[in-house]
């Protein structure tokens, strides 16, 4: 109902402001639509109601979407079987805070501080380096698991933090996305700044990290999303260094038996980065308007 | 003398660079000093790695004893003998022949009708549809959707419907087994290119709309053509290098939905090789040449589509 109404609404709306428009070709469309967005919320909609089912409502036949009786017994459990685990759940939480905060930091900071001269300036070698950003777009972290564990170790800093965090900061997505963004400040800003006899590093503190709010508010959610996520995988053995993603995965590697617990584990590791997007959905829109590629 | 000129014509060069070199540096000191800490992190943690990785492939190499100069020979070996690194190529391509594309197109036309909605059902929307990619490892609930017992609700519906009467071992048969991971990852697929392009279409200028209409265009499909594909070529060639790069490293979803190995290596791509060669089996040389191997696929593909979008709307 809601998806006619939907479309009823926009078909009124475009008469007045779009033209080559014909109805049988926004009904066609905006089916399509709708099929994809059914597609694309249903996993997600079984997700979070299985979160919220009993034990029995799981194992049924025919398996319903919705839930029956919405009971929360999967998250007390989960929160037993934390209560239980080795390493106090806090540690694992402290974990993830660390990691996300100094990494996003580090990313935002360095990315713009890089960005910035690149997006505004020619200068010996900055074709160069532009051009390399763009081709290491295409590395992926596994291609470079094993130099990096290699070199991690050499410097000391396999089971630390570090072994994490770097990796991440020094990928290239958020220095391009904060470069095409900074492109598009207008130069007479920053000139200005510099008759008043501001250095460089003023420039970039008063003018440029005002102005690009938005874009840094992209940066901090693209890698807080990658950080969330990180389990630490080969670089983190100590228990107690380990982060949250990856105590909730061994909770979930409990079999069958936990499946309602890995069900709210779900819920929760995908409940953080969707509110993030949703708060900055707007911020993260304006940014990526300025992510193309000229060539 | 002729010895001595050369090496005299040689010290005036290398001065001649020193002071290019030092004049750069005096001009543009603030700048390489913008740019000097995020340039030491991703030369250390990502162009090192990858030379090291393309290095190291030519060697023998465990961890334990210093690597050993073999030559060509893992290469050899990977494209001569390894059969399960071939069925791994054909995964990989075939897989990324399917996804990649149609990803693409997906991220495309869905942001392009989000676009022609109000802002609220659009903001609801790039929602649905973004939130998959960021959910973490929600992607596991199509475990339980192609569960092999009819309390999956693939299984209880065609059973329901009459089709089948014993369940399916969807993960446990070879045939469905790349089907399923091509709907996952479709599903998995509209991520920051997704963004980009309802972030491009949202500042097409508007004008050129009400210009292309005098100069008679007559319907939709002529104005994306046109208007619309012409002034996003950026935001394309962006999602291109997104699309691609994801569409060739596809591995968590193998692991984890079909398992490692899967069924006659039926979900195997060339990243779940490197991992049981990298992480299971120790042999450092050889994970490094297939993953070289991956990088220039992947380099090469991205080079061909750039080309092709260049024509885009000429």
């Amino acid at each position: 109902m809601q998806i006619i109404d939907r479309v009823k609404s926009s078909i009124k709306s475009r008469k007045f402001t779009r033209r080559n428009r014909s109805i049988g070709g926004d009904l066609g469309l905006m089916v399509l639509l709708g099929a994809f967005a059914l597609f694309s919320a249903y996993p997600l909609i079984y997700a979070i109601n299985n979160a919220f089912k009993p034990l029995s409502e799981i194992f049924l036949f025919p398996p319903k979407l919705f839930v029956q009786n919405p009971t929360m017994d999967n998250f007390f459990d989960l929160s037993t079987i934390i209560g239980n685990s080795w390493v106090p759940f806090s540690r694992y939480m402290f974990n993830t805070l660390f990691i996300t905060i100094l990494g996003t930091g580090g990313t935002v900071l360095l990315g713009t501080m890089a960005a910035y001269p690149l997006a505004k300036y020619n200068f010996p070698g900055s074709k160069v380096m532009s051009n390399i950003i763009v081709y290491a777009l295409m590395f992926n972290s596994t291609v470079t698991a094993i130099p990096n564990y290699i070199i991690m170790s050499k410097a000391g800093l396999v089971n630390t933090y570090w072994a994490v965090i770097l990796p991440v900061i020094g990928s290239t997505l958020g220095l391009y996305l904060m470069k095409n963004f900074i492109v598009q400040i207008p130069t007479s800003l920053i000139e200005a700044a510099k008759i008043d006899g501001a250095a460089e590093f003023r420039v970039f503190w008063t003018v440029i990290i005002p102005l690009c709010k938005p874009a840094w508010i992209t940066l901090c959610i693209l890698s807080f999303q990658t950080l969330w996520g990180a389990t630490g995988g080969n670089f983190i053995y100590s228990e107690n260094l380990k982060p949250i993603s990856y105590a909730l995965s061994q909770v979930v590697g409990g079999g069958i038996a936990r499946t309602g617990v890995a069900s709210a584990v779900s819920l929760i590791m995908m409940i953080v980065p969707v509110t993030v997007f949703v708060i900055s959905q707007s911020n993260v829109i304006e940014t990526m308007a300025s992510s193309g590629m000229k060539d | 003398m002729k010895t001595l000129t050369s090496t005299n014509q040689k010290v005036e060069r290398e001065k001649k660079v020193k002071v290019s070199f030092k004049e750069a540096w005096s001009l543009h000191k603030e700048k390489y000093l913008l740019i000097a800490p995020f340039a030491i992190i991703f030369v250390i943690f990502n162009l090192v790695p990858v030379a090291v990785a393309m290095g190291l492939s030519f060697t023998s190499f465990n961890m334990l004893e210093a690597p050993d100069f073999i030559g060509l020979a893992n290469y050899i070996q990977l494209l001569a003998y390894d059969d399960v690194f071939l069925i791994a190529v054909k995964n990989t391509l075939l897989l990324a022949i399917i996804t990649g594309p149609i990803s693409y197109l997906m991220c495309f036309l869905f942001a392009w009708l989000i676009n022609e909605l109000p802002p609220k059902p659009r903001a609801i929307l790039t929602l649905i549809f973004y939130a998959p990619s960021i959910s973490g490892n929600v992607y596991m609930i199509w475990k339980l959707i192609f569960s092999s017992d009819m309390y999956g609700f693939a299984n209880a519906w065609l059973i329901k419907m009459g089709i089948i009467d014993s369940p399916i071992l969807w993960f446990e048969t070879a045939e469905y087994i790349l089907p399923i991971l091509i709907l996952v990852q479709l599903w998995l697929s509209l991520g920051v290119s997704f963004l980009a392009f309802i972030a491009g279409l949202q500042t097409v200028d508007k004008s050129l709309y009400e210009a292309g209409a005098v100069d008679g265009i007559k319907n939709r499909w002529q104005e994306l053509w046109y208007v619309t594909l012409p002034s996003m070529k950026p935001q394309l060639m962006f999602g291109a290098v997104m699309q691609i790069t994801n569409s060739l490293s596809i591995s968590a979803i193998s692991i984890e939905l079909v398992g490692f190995p899967s069924i006659d290596y039926a979900g195997h791509t060339i990243l779940t090789h490197l991992h049981d060669f990298g992480n299971v089996r120790f042999e450092m040389g050889y994970a490094s040449a297939i993953a070289t191997v991956l990088f220039l696929i992947m380099l090469i593909a991205n080079i061909l589509v750039q080309k092709l979008l260049r024509k885009v709307g000429d």
